[in-house]
């Protein structure tokens, strides 16, 4: 909680503690944790020197494994060995087209999907959590000290249902999200601040699960994302499940145990891996049955059984040069992301796509998290001395349902966020006085056809006669790509509004009750943490209001100076002592007396801004 | 909320009112205020700057693309003048242009039913660069003439234009699926 913070370009404000933030790509196949030390963008390793920690959960009676013993197990233990979670992030059961094919025992439940495990039901939100818990003790061990907060990445293509689920899921593995940022961003960021590039680029990103194409434009600091399309179900993984599929076919097997299942699909990718490297890979495995598998799959044969999904990549990326106005003569450069870009298929196809070679020169599996770490530091209130700016898209339209099943589209996809957009509705009955709400996101024009994010009511508009409510419903996407929705009567000035949150998000209430629940937090360790923390944001707080005041003491009010002072000094008191609740309620009544000053201090620095314009237009 | 919504959006990025404005300004003057409020310089400060500091970038952006499209930015300038341009309740259209259209929608479903992207994205490239034409008259009208009447008429007639334009993207993103 603090004040607003603007300084002068090129004037540092006053020196304080380096902040700890880390950047996470938590990814379908792989995750990792990076950081910026000595304004260097560093990659976290465990305590084996291994960056990357496979993204596969096992949950046994008596405790959890994640990463590499995970993974071994996978093949003794698959019902509850859980691997490519982010597959269900957001997602119900009838999403998940291959879910027969799969070992998990799924639980049907409405918004999203949950898997029923040894150690009792969990949600995606929960496997995520447990992968984003073991990188975030990973960081704290290696950074020394409690993270400030964490900029977590998603697929640009995710919808609100998947990165409400994300955000959800860093908050139970207890990390302050700084932001969600899209992982071509995040590339973009990484490669552009390495080679100081402008111009328009793009960057095809295809991960273990999914594919996104963004469209940038980079001028004098500012990451401008004209566009972003893909596909939050197609990657490396289908890759594997064609070999799979070959295989099955070429040996004559079916009707497989869910045990030579993950051993034929465990040969199956590495045999796309060899393929990168060499022009032909052999499949030797021995199933439980006793049957032998005995194979060799060539670059021809790979390349014919994959067509097909190379195509699935081209067309969104054509989409998203349509949607940015631009061809492919425009586009300066093309960043490969993802460790799937490494298949000599794809590096070919984007190539002829694009006529030129695509670039390759930071390494495709980390590129992501070192560009979360950088804007992890920026965020986190770490100066840097060139200062940039990113303007993200949203990546899909949301729209509201309207009589016969339509969408009425209220924002529109690549919308630069955040962004707000409010439309009048007005009732179709005489006296009526609730009006029900569907909110949608996606193309289509049926509402069938469309992601359904909520619904809920509008209710206590006065009657009157059919027409003559006027109904306002304002969508607001923030910084993170996340929706809110509020519904308002106003043609009487009777104001009733709903503030909706998407029907698979969690509560508040629910991820408390999830925190006190795991083993990690007994309960003086959660009353020690909360204080911590609060001392952590009050100390912030107090830095932040009397940098404030020094820097625009002459906005302040007769007596305000004062108040503010007094309100400082409580918040002290406070953070000396012993209890969390104590210092939160010392922020808050200092956050309220700063009010109407912070307001001040952000017109006043836009009004600035605006004037050195004048001035400079005065002398031209 | 007290911030200052009363400006205009052209006063917002020190852009004098009409039709023809410098775009590298605006978006050099959209670029600086993004740099001050932009929710990603409050993300490690409380709630209150960071709501304060969504609804400026809010509004900055709604206001960068209402100047940054030719069809918004005349249709915002009539209102600054006072004139409603009537999309929704005047249909009235010259006899010519109502041909024009039904060509338009013609070719359109012709090379739908042909499933020929190269026709489409021909109908695609026409269709812009009639559109560029009407806009250097729009500049004409409002900036030259201040004809608000005939700009009005002209708003109409290119929203039209601009559906047939979202017909083609979507006919070409069908196609291409």
């Amino acid at each position: 909680m603090a004040l607003l913070q603007i300084a002068e370009p090129g004037m540092s404000a006053a020196p304080h503690q380096h902040r700890l933030a880390v950047g996470i790509d938590l990814g379908t196949t792989n995750s990792l944790v990076a950081t910026v030390r000595s304004s260097l963008a560093v990659v976290l390793n465990d305590e084996n020197g291994r960056s990357l920690l496979p993204s596969v959960v096992r949950y046994r009676a008596d405790g959890v494994d994640v990463g590499c013993h995970a993974l071994q197990m996978q093949a003794m233990d698959p019902q509850n060995t859980i691997v490519s979670v982010k597959r269900f992030m957001g997602r119900g059961l009838s999403d998940i087209a291959d879910a027969a094919h799969m070992p998990y025992r799924f639980v049907d439940e409405p918004g999203m999907v949950q898997i029923s495990t040894v150690a009792g039901v969990k949600s995606p939100v929960e496997v995520s959590a447990d992968i984003l818990k073991v990188l975030r003790l990973r960081a704290e061990k290696s950074l020394g000290g409690e993270l400030v907060g964490a900029v977590i990445t998603v697929p640009a293509y995710f919808d609100d249902a998947q990165r409400q689920a994300t955000k959800d899921a860093a908050r139970l593995a207890g990390i302050n999200v700084l932001r969600l940022l899209n992982e071509p961003t995040a590339a973009a960021v990484a490669y552009g601040l390495d080679n100081g590039s402008e111009g328009v680029y793009a960057v095809f990103d295809l991960g273990g699960g999914t594919f996104d194409i963004s469209i940038l434009k980079l001028s004098r600091g500012v990451f401008e994302v004209l566009a972003t399309n893909g596909d939050s179900a197609l990657g490396g993984d289908d890759f594997d499940h064609r070999i799979y599929c070959w295989i099955l076919e070429k040996a004559g097997l079916s009707g497989l145990s869910h045990q030579d299942a993950r051993l034929l699909q465990t040969h199956a990718r590495a045999a796309k891996e060899t393929l990168t490297e060499h022009e032909e890979a052999t499949i030797t495995a021995v199933l439980s049955t006793g049957e032998m598998v005995d194979l060799t799959l060539s670059t021809e044969v790979f390349a014919n059984i994959t067509q097909s999904l190379v195509s699935k990549t081209l067309a969104p990326t054509r989409k998203a040069l349509r949607d940015a106005g631009l061809t492919v003569e425009d586009v300066k450069g093309v960043v490969m992301v993802g460790g799937s870009t490494r298949m000599p298929i794809i590096q070919r196809a984007v190539g002829t796509f694009f006529s030129q070679e695509p670039l390759n020169n930071l390494d495709p599996d980390k590129v992501v998290a070192l560009g979360a770490a950088i804007q992890a530091n920026v965020l986190a209130g770490n100066r840097s001395e060139d200062d940039w700016l990113l303007l993200d898209v949203i990546p899909l339209s949301l729209g509201l349902e309207t009589m016969g099943g339509l969408v009425e589209k209220v924002v529109t996809r690549n919308s630069t966020i955040p962004v707000a957009r409010a439309q009048e509705f007005t009732t179709y009955k005489d006296g009526q006085t609730a009006m029900s709400i569907h909110v949608v996101q996606g193309e289509r024009e049926l509402v069938s056809d469309c992601r359904s994010l909520a619904k809920f009511e509008l209710r206590g508009i006065p009657p009157m006669v059919a027409g003559a409510a006027r109904i306002r419903v304002t969508f607001q996407v923030d910084a993170d790509g996340l929706l809110s929705v509020t519904a308002r009567e106003q043609s009487t000035g009777v104001e009733s509004s709903v503030t909706v949150k998407p029907s698979y998000g969690l509560s508040d209430e629910q991820i408390t009750q999830m925190l006190q629940a795991s083993h990690e937090h007994a309960k003086d360790d959660m009353l020690a943490r909360a204080l911590q923390e609060a001392r952590v944001e009050g100390g912030r707080l107090i830095e932040a209001v009397e940098a404030a005041l020094h820097e625009d003491g002459h906005l302040l009010k007769e007596g305000e100076g004062d108040r503010i002072s007094a309100m400082v000094a409580q918040l002290r008191v406070a953070i000396a002592g012993e209890d969390h609740r104590l210092v939160t309620q010392a922020q808050e009544k200092l956050n309220h007396a700063t009010e109407s000053f912070a307001a001040r201090r952000m017109d006043a620095s836009v009004n600035k801004a605006l004037t050195g314009h004048k001035l400079e237009e005065l002398e031209n | 909320m007290h911030f200052d919504f009363s400006k205009n959006h052209f006063e917002l990025f020190g852009l004098a009112p009409v039709f023809h404005i410098d775009m590298e300004r605006l978006d050099q003057a959209y670029r600086e205020i993004q740099t001050l409020v932009h929710p990603d310089k409050f993300a490690h400060q409380g709630d209150q700057e960071k709501r304060l500091s969504m609804q400026w970038a809010t509004h900055a952006n709604e206001a960068y693309q209402t100047l940054k499209k030719p069809l918004a930015r005349a249709r915002y300038l009539l209102h600054l003048h006072g004139v409603d341009t009537q999309e929704e309740s005047n249909t009235a259209m010259p006899a010519e242009f109502l041909m024009a259209q039904m060509e338009w929608r013609e070719a359109i479903m012709e090379a739908k039913e042909a499933q020929d992207v190269a026709d489409m994205e021909n109908l695609h490239n026409r269709l812009r660069a009639e559109m560029r034409g009407q806009h250097q008259e729009l500049g004409r009208l409002l900036d030259e003439q201040a004809d608000y009447q005939g700009a009005s008429g002209l708003v109409r007639k290119l929203k039209f234009m601009e559906k047939l334009g979202e017909e083609i993207d979507a006919a070409l993103e069908l196609m291409e699926a």
